[in-house]
């Protein structure tokens, strides 16, 4: 895996200061962030999951929408690289008495931090606190925007299991329209030379995104035939309310991923899905928990990608990663 | 009254009368008294070099916000008026959706007295349509024309009852007043913050489909066609809205339609990194609406002009994309936008652009004005078309900067405004416009 590390142009990824989103990226920045990610996978897997890379560093975890998978995911992360973190949420905070998203931000950065990971409700929330603070601002999902680190573990999954990106199928099925992390998958895969289709009910389907560069399926079956991985979105179940879907059993019926179906398959395929799920309506348990499943090893490169991501921020060098794990603590 | 005036040098320009050709203006109690060649003034008159600048009849915009009462801290009346006279314009439509909403006789006369007071650009306030414009019950209409209203409107809100606008369009014939009607479909726009499509896509904003404007406008013109009431279509966005407007009209439906400057000269690309000063509604289209609606202003399909200029405080528009209000200002950069997009291109002659900014409006909408005749009211813009100039919104008059044009080079200033024969505006000719003082150009003599 540290052979792959060098691939990676020895002046760094030229990231800037924040990563708000995977559209603006080259293929060799994602790919050099992967890499630089390898290294990092093995700290979890010590006794003493800890090592000095930010050391000193003060992180401070900005979710105002509801997160567990991803705030945990970013402060095992922090952790295990030794900075010192603070978590914000949304209620009891100053943003429930109506404080602007600019004034939260002017004062934590009057407090001296160095990073800030923001979850926020609206698209383009990341981009908004990045250009009007100095620290690096890290986005952990905006509204329908993006969700970066998301696609990143995603693509280190798939890179794990078919050993390359260019010129894998992967068909993204379900609530595209109103999924960031369809987006920035589609980014990712696109940039990495992987090819993409989109694949469930056209009120699911937005309009125009046939112009990011992906095919339009209306079939799971044809979505079956076609891909080598499946990612599998989570469907809001709010989207009943707002009449995209009728009910959640026609959902399954007709978008569901099931063992039945799988088992039709030309080939063996892979299923990834970003959780947390609703087992019985996108995905079927037998699915879920089957030999196509690849959610499991999806969260834990979660860990690894955000370390990645956090020590390159932070100026640390991709072909550095390997030595920086090892410093003295 | 004042003084007569008497401009001189000027280049009149006046498509009301087919006039371009140098000549002199004599104003004298608040009127145009003679408009030619070879034109004297009485002993007492001054007299006001114009330079070689063009003199047209004062631009009219049937489509402003000014915020008073319920958001003074975004324009006042006072503050609109005075801008509404730095761009160009002498008489401008303000919309009813205010706090609370202009629906009654009272809050009428309020908005009148208020615009005589400002000393600006006349101002003339759109009645509510319905009443707290909420699209039930039809507001007292007549009541509303007797207290000075000049229109009716739910502007921001489309009328959606077909019912209600019928009837609307068959009531206001008695006071002969227009319908104004901000098309939009609100179950097909369903929460949109800009157009949809790949922008759209790509940034994670929900958007507003163009059928959300172009199926209300096909609905309205078959009402329209149906009652023989006048109605005027707002903000056009989409060629498909152009095309329902074009065949109304060859049916002979009494239907008039108005564009905003910033859907000629900008398109959803705007928005691209989530650029707030660029939310607006309807929102900005793409290039094929955009060349659609700059073709319809040129072959008459939409009449006029008109800004929608709505002024919203720094801090509300300084928000995530999806919290910020929609709408931009224009009084004051609509001329320069108009020259550089129309003008330069060769879509429009420069007459053609003054009849749709000024003529246009005075025609389709029955007002005084709009010429510089004999008798006409002494309401009159003087512009250097050629004036290449920067938006500095921190130099706008209006109380608001929400402008998607900072930093843009324009072309075409107003650097004189008279209304009533009063001179109410005037650009200092020298220095920074921030400098720009309470007019006098009786001390200088010139322009």
């Amino acid at each position: 895996m540290s052979a792959s590390a060098s691939r990676t142009p020895p002046e760094g990824l030229g990231l800037g200061k924040d990563l708000t989103g995977l559209q603006h990226l080259t293929g060799a920045q994602i790919k050099g962030i992967l890499d630089t990610a390898e290294p990092f996978k093995e700290i979890s897997e010590r006794r003493i999951k800890k090592v000095p890379v930010l050391r000193g560093k003060t992180i401070v975890n900005l979710f105002l929408e509801p997160s567990t998978r991803t705030r945990i995911s970013f402060e095992f992360a922090e952790k295990r690289l030794s900075a010192d973190t603070v978590n914000i949420a949304a209620s009891g905070s100053s943003v429930q008495k109506g404080e602007s998203l600019v004034d939260t931000a002017r004062n934590l950065e009057a407090m001296r931090i160095d990073m800030v990971v923001i979850r926020h409700g609206s698209s383009g929330a990341a981009r908004f606190l990045a250009d009007r603070i100095p620290s690096n601002v890290i986005n952990a999902g905006d509204g329908q925007h993006e969700h970066p680190t998301q696609a990143l573990l995603d693509l280190l999954t798939i890179r794990d299991r078919f050993g390359s990106l260019a010129g894998r199928r992967v068909c993204i099925i379900g609530d595209v329209r109103h999924s960031r992390v369809a987006r920035s998958d589609i980014w990712g895969l696109l940039r990495c030379g992987a090819e993409v289709a989109v694949c469930g009910p056209r009120t699911l389907i937005p309009l125009g995104i046939e112009e990011l560069g992906v095919a339009v399926l209306s079939r799971v079956e044809e979505a079956i035939e076609w891909a080598e991985a499946l990612y599998v979105l989570r469907l809001q179940l709010e989207r009943m309310d707002g009449g995209f879907v009728p009910s959640l059993r026609e959902y399954n019926r007709f978008f569901g991923i099931s063992r039945a179906r799988l088992e039709r398959a030309p080939r063996d395929i892979a299923v990834l899905h970003p959780g947390p799920m609703n087992r019985g309506v996108e995905i079927d348990s037998d699915v879920a928990d089957g030999p196509w499943s690849l959610i499991l090893p999806q969260v834990t490169n979660g860990v690894a990608v955000r370390m990645a991501v956090l020590y390159l921020l932070a100026g640390g060098q991709p072909e550095l990663a390997e030595s920086a794990k090892e410093a003295e603590g | 009254m004042s003084r007569p005036a008497l401009l001189v040098g000027g280049r009149l320009l006046d498509p009301s009368q087919g006039l371009d050709a140098p000549g002199t203006i004599l104003i004298r109690d608040g009127r145009i008294e003679a408009c030619g060649p070879d034109i004297a003034g009485p002993e007492e008159a001054e007299v006001v070099d114009v330079g070689g600048l063009v003199v047209a009849p004062g631009f009219i915009d049937v489509h402003v916000h000014f915020r008073e009462p319920g958001d003074e801290h975004k324009e006042t009346i006072q503050s609109g008026a005075k801008c509404a006279v730095a761009g160009g314009f002498t008489t401008v439509w303000t919309m009813p959706n205010t706090d609370p909403p202009i629906d009654d006789p009272a809050a009428v006369g309020f908005v009148r007295a208020s615009g005589e007071r400002a000393r600006g650009a006349r101002v003339f306030p759109v009645g509510a349509a319905s009443r707290g414009l909420r699209g039930e019950q039809m507001t007292e209409v007549g009541e509303l024309v007797a207290a000075g209203a000049v229109a009716v409107s739910d502007d921001g809100n489309p009328i959606w009852n077909a019912g209600l606008l019928r009837r609307l369009l068959e009531y206001t014939q008695t006071f002969g007043v227009p319908v104004l009607q901000h098309a939009e479909d609100r179950d097909l726009a369903c929460g949109g913050v800009m157009n949809e499509g790949k922008v759209a896509t790509a940034l994670g904003l929900r958007g507003v489909p163009n059928a959300a404007e172009a199926g209300m406008v096909a609905r309205d013109c078959l009402i329209a066609e149906l009652t023989g009431g006048h109605l005027h279509v707002c903000h056009v966005s989409t060629r498909e809205s152009v095309e329902h407007i074009r065949r109304a009209k060859e049916r002979a439906a009494h239907v008039t339609a108005e564009v905003t400057p910033h859907h000629l000269a900008l398109t959803e690309d705007a928005v691209r990194f989530y650029r707030t000063e660029a939310k607006m509604n309807p929102p900005l289209r793409t290039e094929d609406d955009r060349a659609a609606v700059i073709e319809a202003l040129a072959d008459g399909t939409i009449d006029i002009i008109a800004t929608d200029h709505a002024p919203h405080h720094y801090e509300e528009k300084e928000r995530e994309f999806d919290d910020a209000p929609f709408g931009v200002v224009g009084l004051e950069t609509a001329l320069g936008i108009a020259v550089l997009e129309l003008v330069e291109t060769g879509m429009l002659t420069l007459g053609e652009l003054v009849e749709r900014l000024s003529c246009g409006p005075a025609r389709i909408m029955g007002l005084e004005g709009g010429t510089l005749r004999p008798g006409s009211p002494g309401d009159i813009v003087v512009f250097d078309p050629a004036e290449r100039w920067v938006v500095d919104p921190s130099t706008f008059l209006s109380g608001s900067h929400n402008t998607p044009f900072l930093g843009l080079e324009l072309v075409g200033r107003v650097r004189a405004t008279w209304v009533g024969g009063e001179l109410r505006f005037r650009l200092p000719r020298e220095s920074s416009p921030a400098r720009r003082q309470s007019p006098s150009y009786a001390e200088k003599g010139g322009l």
